[in-house]
């Protein structure tokens, strides 16, 4: 079945990641894969962080080193899942991650499902992936949008009121589409909002004048630009060279690494974003400073939350494999389905049995004006931290159907 | 109902995005009406163009200075590429032309990554064209109204060059000639190499004077080469004026669909460039017989 056991015969065990190294969100995805690597030397180094998240490691796991391996997927569907079959067959991995687009996070769920292979999500916003298109063999640690939708709208609302006009930006794949109907529909309903125009743009687009000359025209005070990656940062900054910027309220309802750094903070100050990780945490949280302290001194710089995603899913899957010590996977996704508290950088939640969602935490930050920044990584403070189980949806409510164990 | 203000507004959209489709794609079809190589290496060349460009506004802080950086050098890049690569594949089969061009370009994205990372990078426009100005229509940026008569003013230097110059008539007689040319004593492939510098220099130039709209990426090329595809298949391969006109069509029809659904404004560029292909395969001002 899949790789097993040809996978977990040898002294190491394999891990395959497929992240965008180019593309428009290879900046993200460079972060991302950064996150994995700590994961994994501190996995096999019994790291103090890495032994609270997974007590049972042992300089690897079930006696086996973990062995990392990653490759560009430029966030296209087809590349990823060419990049994990080569891994499969020269390396025989035991589980796969990455994604960075939630295209790639489906198309990656299928596959595993297909293959019996444990997948664990990177970034993927989408509803979808523990949604319509979950499986048996895919988790996802991360925020996607319906649980971001439900943590920034009452913060937009108490903010900006009822009966706002906004404009959408909306990259043209599963996490745009899901993740703009969710905002939407909770501002619809629960503030009277209208959305005056939804601009659809393909992942990668460079110039977006025609889509803002459309914004321009049609009234609005809010532009909820749901793009991401560098597709964010280009739509934004033309934004403001269209002087649709600072006219109206910029909203990121899915919180882009990088974003601030890239677009400039003039850009990024006052806006409300949600996410899964800002580093200010480790004021609050003891975990969250040894990954962002560890994490720096390898790197030179602060993790954004790729970096944060990828490791904690590498931190949950040792955790996973060493307490079910087993690396026969159904057994791994047994554990997996105990539902039991698992740790996070930020405290102890739960993945569910039903759509293998982590119910964790949303983080609200807001964008820092230059004057308050610290240093130079001070871009946004954290307004609110909101519970994964205030805003999740029901597990059924999406669709979700976990597929065969063997 | 049609919405006036979105129409003409959209209709000079169209207009600034065609006037750069069609700079870029006047180098590519210089190089491939001229010396008959298909240059997928171009889109590289407008990228590579931005980050000279970026460079240069960097330790200068002149974006003049930038502009001329970013130009100057990808011609002195294509020179060297003719003299070292290119011009060994003038006489081997366009699929070669292909391969050697598009690893070209490949390259030049990937040392442009190892050196600058992918974290893009942005050159201000210059002070007189910063801000927005109101057309009545529309409020536009002003560097972007600035662009439009940047980049006529360059079309029109190529134009001059092409046309009403002993170089351009050597060029020109070069293409259709190249022997007789030869014959008379001029060096036919000192030629052929500016020529393909000159191609190179206007993909460099317009990746500069870009920047400011569309920050610098390594893989800012990858899209634009696609369209200047298109936009050359539009016009007419080889012919200069074609690749205006094709330009400034593909720039309408990219912003016009957009006003009805985004979603299909490249969908819609494709189709006319299929119907181009259908109705008048050699483009609207290709030339009959040129090979």
């Amino acid at each position: 079945m899949g790789t097993w056991p040809a996978g977990s015969q040898g002294n190491t065990v394999y891990i395959g990641a497929a992240v965008p190294l180019t593309g428009a969100y290879a900046v993200q995805g460079e972060d991302e894969r950064k996150g994995m690597e700590l994961a994994i030397e501190h996995i096999n180094s019994n790291h103090e962080l890495m032994k609270k998240l997974a007590p049972k490691i042992n300089n690897g796991v079930l006696g086996k080193k973990v062995g990392f391996l990653s490759a560009d997927s430029a966030a296209k569907p087809n590349q990823a899942l060419q990049v994990e079959q080569t891994f499969i067959n020269q390396n025989k991995i035991v589980a796969m991650i990455g994604s960075t687009s939630s295209a790639v996070a489906v198309a990656l769920n299928k596959f595993a499902q297909r293959e019996k292979i444990l997948y664990m999500a990177g970034i993927s916003g989408s509803n979808d992936t523990t949604g319509k298109d979950c499986v048996r063999y895919g988790f996802r640690q991360g925020v996607y949008g319906e649980m971001c939708a439900n943590a920034i709208g009452p913060i937009l609302v108490k903010q900006f009121g009822k009966n706002r006009k906004a404009a959408f930006m909306t990259p043209d794949y599963t996490y745009g589409h899901t993740t703009t109907e969710s905002v939407r529909e909770f501002l619809v309903k629960q503030a009277g909002w209208t959305m005056v125009t939804n601009q659809v743009s393909p992942l990668g687009t460079q110039d977006f004048s025609q889509y803002l000359t459309n914004i321009a025209n049609a009234g609005a005070d809010f532009l909820i630009n749901v793009n991401w990656g560098r597709d964010a940062v280009l739509s934004s900054q033309q934004a403001k060279q269209f002087g649709l910027l600072p006219k109206m309220t910029l909203v990121l309802p899915y919180q882009i690494p990088f974003f601030a750094r890239e677009a400039g903070v003039d850009i990024s100050e006052g806006v409300f974003a949600a996410t899964d990780f800002w580093w200010t945490l480790e004021d609050k949280y003891p975990l969250a400073k040894q990954f962002v302290e560890s994490f720096q001194k390898k790197y030179g710089y602060r993790p954004e939350w790729g970096a944060e995603n990828g490791y904690m899913s590498f931190a949950h899957w040792a955790r996973m494999v060493t307490e079910a010590g087993s690396f026969y996977p159904p057994d791994v996704i047994k554990q997996w389905e105990k539902g039991e508290p698992v740790p996070h950088l930020l405290g102890d939640f739960h993945y569910r049995p039903q759509d293998h969602q982590y119910v964790r935490p949303v983080i609200i930050v807001r964008g820092k004006a230059k004057k308050d920044m610290k240093n130079p990584e001070d871009f946004w403070e954290v307004v609110e931290v909101v519970p994964g189980d205030k805003v999740i949806q029901p597990p059924d409510a999406f669709g979700c159907k976990l597929g065969d164990y063997t | 109902m049609i919405n006036w203000a979105n129409f003409i507004s959209q209709c000079f959209n169209g207009l600034v995005l065609g006037a750069l489709l069609a700079l870029i794609s006047s180098g590519l079809t210089i190089i491939y009406g001229t010396l008959g190589v298909l240059n997928l290496a171009h889109g590289a060349m407008f990228m590579l163009g931005g980050y000279a460009g970026w460079m240069a506004y960097t330790y200068t802080g002149s974006f003049i200075v930038a502009v001329v950086a970013g130009a100057l050098f990808v011609m002195v890049v294509g020179l060297i590429t003719e003299q070292l690569i290119i011009r060994h594949f003038y006489s081997r089969p366009p699929e070669d032309q292909l391969l050697v061009t598009f690893g070209l370009g490949i390259v030049f994205v990937e040392a442009v990554r190892f050196f600058f990372g992918s974290l893009s990078k942005t050159v201000p426009p210059p002070a007189p064209l910063t801000g927005i100005t109101q057309l009545g229509f529309m409020v536009y940026p002003t560097y972007r109204i600035g662009l439009l008569a940047i980049i006529a003013v360059a079309l029109f230097v190529l134009y001059w060059v092409l046309y009403r110059t002993r170089i351009g008539m050597i060029v020109r007689a070069g293409i259709e000639d190249s022997v007789m040319v030869d014959s008379l004593g001029i060096n036919v492939y000192r030629i052929f190499m500016l020529v393909f510098g000159i191609g190179a220099m206007a993909a460099g130039f317009a990746g500069i004077v870009n920047a400011p709209v569309v920050s610098v990426a390594p893989d800012v090329g990858d899209a634009i080469l696609v369209q200047t595809f298109v936009v050359v298949v539009i016009g007419g391969v080889g012919s200069f004026p074609g690749a205006i006109l094709g330009g400034l069509i593909a720039g309408e029809i990219i912003s016009l669909t957009s006003m009805v659904n985004p979603a299909y404004s490249y969908v819609m560029l494709f189709v006319a460039m299929t119907l181009v292909l259908v109705l008048r395969p050699r483009g609207l001002l290709g030339s009959v017989g040129r090979e």
